[in-house]
């Protein structure tokens, strides 16, 4: 489980990150929702390390990331998996030496050993024989999934998702969702995703947590979140024409 | 003012030379990062050597208007100039604009594009990885890019003497081999290792610490270039004092 207690963050003058307070259970895909700029991208930068809370602790199966030293971190950080929201494939490396990069740095295993973990993660994104295709030759959702891939890499513990969905079309992005639901099922991993699409928190949401300036206003489920009356959430859900009419349908 | 920067960039050099996770992966880069400074500069700091040699020896040629001047000085003048100053400075000035803008914008196109941040996820260090690397590459490559410029810059100023009925063949290499101070080359391979080392640590500190998109990485690929050539010329001043 990972435990995120009492998280402030700030930047200047503007207080990003409000004591937020969440867990986050394993096998199930936890969603981190909310409007542009409402802090959702920096809290799980925190939760990752990218950036330090100026008070609260992130705690992974008991141990406080935020109270770790660089080389403590290390142990924790080789657990990690994370898809960024540009994939952030290494622009000189083909899609092989991407993914087998974790697995060059940190194991000891042959080449061919190496090999045939790429080509399993490859199998697992529906990305075979892709091996040798460079970023720029890949589109969107293929770069998604080679990011997925890299983060699979290492069987991780911990898997982060930072907007999967964005640049994707709709039938993309629901592959996506489905391919992130599947791995966090199959290897119950702790999966954070953060989005704002409102078609992933329909169809992967088993717990959100709705972030307001800065703030915890709302945690629940996707069967829960239509019904509920938080005005904040109502707003940033039933934001378009069309899921307003479903509500007034139902 | 000058402070805060001048913190962060110590703070990364600390964070570049810390112990490698791996020294096959670093020794692979390391010799990447030598084919594209060492053997991708060679080109341009062949064509600049020789023509440094050669219009200085015109020059020097041209102000030479006493007879009591034997026109062997020509040769010595074009030797010493070449060694101390021309090849490495002119050298590491036109490496500054080539390998300090790239560095400076490959690292911080990876910084805007998250590729740093995914490094760090990993476990890695990200400064010891991206870094280390292209220092180790340009102090060793540099001080021979320099030792090739030397002896093109003197074949340029020897090919311009002769054929412009400026000095003698003779003459010319009389003058080079007379009062030759092996010292001064010391000298120069000091310069080239310093210089190396500030073209790539300063190029990398500019690009490692962008903040934006790409027209962030132009910003910061032009200040790495023109940070670096003051920071050239400044320390070759102060190398100069201290040495000769």
């Amino acid at each position: 489980m990972i435990e995120i207690k009492n998280i402030h963050k700030t930047f200047g003058d503007n207080h990003v990150l409000k004591g937020i307070s969440a867990e986050f259970k394993e096998g199930i895909c936890n969603l981190i929702i909310g409007g542009s700029g409402s802090g959702k991208t920096t809290l799980l930068k925190c939760m990752v390390g990218l950036h330090e809370p100026d008070e609260g602790s992130v705690i992974y199966d008991g141990r406080d990331f935020t109270r770790m030293n660089f080389q403590s971190r290390i142990e924790i950080r080789t657990e990690i998996g994370m898809l960024f929201q540009g994939s952030a494939l290494f622009d000189s490396m083909n899609v092989e030496e991407n993914i087998m990069f974790p697995l060059n740095m940190f194991t000891e295993q042959h080449r061919k050993e190496k090999l045939e973990r790429v080509n399993f993660c490859l199998e697992r994104v529906n990305l075979v024989d892709k091996n040798k295709l460079f970023p720029a030759e890949l589109s969107g959702g293929m770069k998604k999934r080679v990011g997925i891939a890299r983060a699979i890499a290492m069987n991780p513990k911990y898997l982060f998702v930072d907007e999967p969905n964005s640049g994707l079309d709709p039938k993309t992005s629901i592959v996506i969702d489905e391919l992130i639901q599947e791995l966090t099922e199959e290897y119950k991993t702790i999966t954070i995703i953060v989005t704002h699409d409102m078609n992933s928190v329909m169809g992967i949401g088993e717990n959100i947590i709705f972030l307001h300036d800065g703030e915890k206003w709302w945690e629940g489920s996707n069967k829960e979140i239509t019904s509920t009356d938080n005005q904040e959430l109502n707003d940033f859900v039933f934001a378009s024409k069309f899921m307003r009419s479903l509500k007034k349908n139902k | 003012m000058i402070f805060h920067p001048l913190g962060k960039y110590i703070l990364l050099l600390k964070a570049v030379f810390r112990k490698p996770e791996k020294w096959d992966i670093y020794r692979k880069e390391i010799f990447k990062e030598m084919n594209s400074i060492g053997i991708g500069s060679l080109g341009i700091i062949a064509i600049i050597s020789v023509f440094l040699g050669a219009v200085t020896t015109v020059q020097t040629a041209f102000q030479l208007v006493s007879d009591l001047i034997p026109k062997s000085v020509i040769g010595g003048i074009v030797r010493d100039s070449s060694i101390l100053e021309l090849s490495p400075t002119i050298s590491a000035i036109v490496l500054a604009g080539k390998v300090g803008s790239s560095v400076a914008s490959q690292i911080g196109t990876m910084r805007v594009t998250e590729q740093i941040d995914a490094l760090e996820i990993m476990g890695i260090n990200s400064p010891g990885y991206l870094i280390l690397p292209k220092i180790i590459a340009a102090i060793t490559t540099i001080p021979l890019l320099v030792i090739i410029s030397i002896a093109l810059s003197i074949m340029g100023g020897f090919l311009a003497g002769t054929a412009s009925g400026a000095v003698t063949t003779h003459d010319f290499i009389n003058g080079l081999i007379t009062d030759f101070i092996p010292y001064t080359f010391t000298v120069s391979m000091v310069k080239a290792v310093i210089f190396a080392f500030i073209i790539t640590s300063v190029s990398a500190y500019q690009g490692f610490y962008t903040d934006g998109g790409a027209l962030e990485v132009g910003q910061s690929s032009t200040k790495a270039v023109v940070i670096s050539c003051i920071a050239i010329l400044f320390s070759d001043y102060v190398i100069a004092q201290l040495l000769l």
